[in-house]
C-alpha cells in the first residue's frame, strides 16, 4: 500500500490513460471489426483471419491488452471501493454519471472476464480459432444475446463517460461550457458506439 | 401556515454515543429560520411528546451565511441553518441532521478541523513575513483579482466535503475546498512563489487525482464557487508540472 500512496499521482494518471490508450482504442477496433459480421460470415471470418496473421499476436495481446486491462481493472475496483455513493441524496446529473461509471465498471469487469475466457483464452488453450460459426452458436440464443448486449452497453458507457472525465482529469476541458460541449460529444459517441456494437451483435446472431 | 413547526432532529450525546431521533413542536412565528427555531427549543427544552429533554446543541456565529459554522443537513440537503428560512420550506416536517463526514461532538455540532488541517497542508496563505520590509507587492490584474475573489468567498463550511462521494472515511482525498484555495494562492503574484510546493502537495496521497468528477461540490457550494473549474485548471497545472519535473530532473 505504501507504493500506491507514494506514487499516487502517477498511478492515478496511468489508470486514466490506460482507459483510453490502449483499452479504449481496442474497444473501438473490436466493435468495428464485429460490425463486419453484418456483411455475412465470409466478411467476418476474413477480418478475424487478417488479425490472426499478425506476427507475435499473443504477445501484442498480452502487452497491449491484457496487462493494461488488468492494471485498469484491479486499481479501478479499488477506486470503486473508495467511493461512498450518494445519488439518493444528491440527485445531480453528474453524480448519476459518477455512480453509473462505477456500476458499469463492475458489470464490464464481470462481462469481460466471461467474454475473454469463452471467446479468447479458453479457445486459445483448446487450440480452436474464433469464427463466425462459433459466435453465431452463442449469440443466436436470446439469453446470451441479452448478456452480450448488456456487456456492450456497460463497456460503451464506461468508455464514453470515461472520455468525458479523462478530458477533465488531464486539464483539457476546464470551463463549464467546454465541459458541457464535451458531454454532448461523449453522449453522441455513446449512441454511435452502441449502434456499431449492436450491428455487430445482430450480424453475429443472424 | 401551521400553528407549530414540526422538527425531527438527529441527536447524539457525545462523539462515541449512538444517534437517536427526537421530535419537537415549536410554536410558529413569522420570519423564523432554523437557528431561531433551535433557540426556541433551547428556551424550552421539551420534546413533541411533552417530555423534558436536554437542549439541542448546535454551532452558529455570523447568522448571515458567511462563516459556515451552522452548516447541517436540513431536509436531506447540506446547507447553513441561518439562511434556511422556515417560511420558504416546503415540507411539513423539518429534519435536522449533523454533517455525516465529520466527527459529531454533540447533536448538530461537528468537528470540522480537518478542513483547517487541509488548508494548512496546501499552504493556503501568502508568505509576507520577513525580517525586513518587503515593500509593496506586485499589482494584480483585475481579471485575476475577480477570479481570486470568487474563490476567497469560501467559508470552509464543509458542504462540498459532505456532498463529495470521494471524501469519506475510506479515502484520504483532500477535498474540493482546499484545492480551490491552491489555485487562488497560486494565482496571486506573491503567492505564486510557493506554487511548486502547493502543486507537489496536491500531487501526493489523497491529492487532486482522487477527485472522481462527480461534481457534487459545485452544486452543494452555497457560495457557488467555481470549484469544478478550479479543479480542472489544477489538473492542467499538475499534469504540465509533472511532465516538466520529469524532464528537468
Amino acid at each position: 500500500m505504501g507504493f500506491i500512496k507514494n506514487y499516487n499521482f502517477l498511478i492515478r494518471k496511468l489508470h486514466s490513460l490506460t482507459g483510453l490508450i490502449p483499452i479504449g482504442v481496442f474497444l473501438l477496433e473490436h466493435l468495428i471489426t464485429n460490425s463486419f459480421a453484418l456483411g455475412g460470415p465470409e466478411a467476418y471470418n476474413q477480418r478475424v483471419e487478417a488479425f490472426q496473421n499478425i506476427p507475435f499476436l499473443v504477445w501484442i495481446e498480452i502487452i497491449f491488452i491484457a496487462i493494461p486491462l488488468a492494471f485498469h481493472t484491479i486499481l479501478g475496483l479499488y477506486y470503486v471501493y473508495l467511493a461512498q455513493n450518494n445519488v439518493l441524496q444528491y440527485k445531480y446529473y453528474r453524480n448519476y454519471m459518477f455512480y453509473l461509471q462505477r456500476v458499469t465498471a463492475i458489470v464490464t469487469f464481470v462481462y469481460v472476464a466471461y467474454h475473454a475466457y469463452t471467446a479468447r483464452i479458453g479457445r486459445a488453450f483448446a487450440g480452436i480459432e474464433i469464427s463466425y460459426e462459433f459466435m453465431n452458436n452463442i449469440l443466436s440464443q436470446p439469453l446470451f444475446f441479452i448478456i452480450y448486449f448488456i456487456g456492450l452497453l456497460a463497456a460503451v458507457f464506461h468508455f464514453s463517460n470515461g472520455l468525458y472525465t479523462f478530458a477533465i482529469s488531464w486539464g483539457i476541458t476546464i470551463g463549464p461550457k467546454a465541459q458541457k460541449t464535451m458531454q454532448t460529444i461523449c453522449t453522441i459517441l455513446f449512441i454511435i458506439l452502441t449502434a456499431i456494437g449492436t450491428a455487430g451483435l445482430i450480424g453475429l446472431a443472424a | 401556515m401551521a400553528e407549530f413547526i414540526h422538527l425531527k432532529i438527529k441527536r447524539q450525546n457525545g462523539p462515541n454515543e449512538s444517534p437517536r431521533w427526537e421530535e419537537f413542536k415549536v410554536p410558529y412565528k413569522p420570519n423564523m429560520n432554523v437557528v431561531s427555531v433551535l433557540m426556541e427549543i433551547r428556551k424550552n427544552p421539551v420534546n413533541a411528546q411533552g417530555q423534558k429533554t436536554t437542549p439541542v446543541t448546535w454551532d452558529c456565529s455570523c447568522l448571515e451565511e458567511v462563516c459556515g459554522a451552522c452548516t447541517m443537513i436540513i431536509n436531506g440537503n447540506v446547507r447553513q441553518a441561518c439562511s434556511a428560512l422556515i417560511d420558504k420550506m416546503p415540507s411539513q416536517v423539518i429534519t435536522l441532521e449533523p454533517l455525516s463526514k465529520f466527527p459529531v461532538i454533540r447533536d448538530l455540532k461537528v468537528d470540522r478541523s480537518v478542513l483547517f488541517e487541509h488548508l494548512k497542508k496546501v499552504k493556503a496563505w501568502i508568505n509576507i513575513d520577513g525580517t525586513f520590509d518587503l515593500g509593496p507587492g506586485p499589482r494584480v490584474p483585475e481579471k485575476e483579482r475577480r477570479w481570486m475573489y470568487e474563490i476567497s468567498r469560501c467559508m470552509t463550511c464543509g458542504c462540498c466535503y459532505e456532498a463529495c462521494p470521494n471524501f469519506n472515511a475510506r479515502s484520504s482525498f483532500i477535498g474540493p475546498a482546499p484545492l480551490a484555495q491552491v489555485l487562488r494562492f497560486n494565482n496571486h503574484p506573491t503567492g505564486a512563489m510557493d506554487k511548486e510546493a502547493r502543486l507537489e502537495t496536491i500531487m501526493g496521497d489523497g491529492g487532486i487525482t482522487d477527485c472522481g468528477n462527480a461534481q457534487n461540490c459545485i452544486e452543494a457550494c452555497p457560495k457557488k464557487i467555481p470549484l469544478t473549474t478550479a479543479i480542472a485548471k489544477l489538473n492542467r497545472d499538475t499534469t504540465l508540472y509533472s511532465i516538466g519535473r520529469w524532464f528537468n530532473r
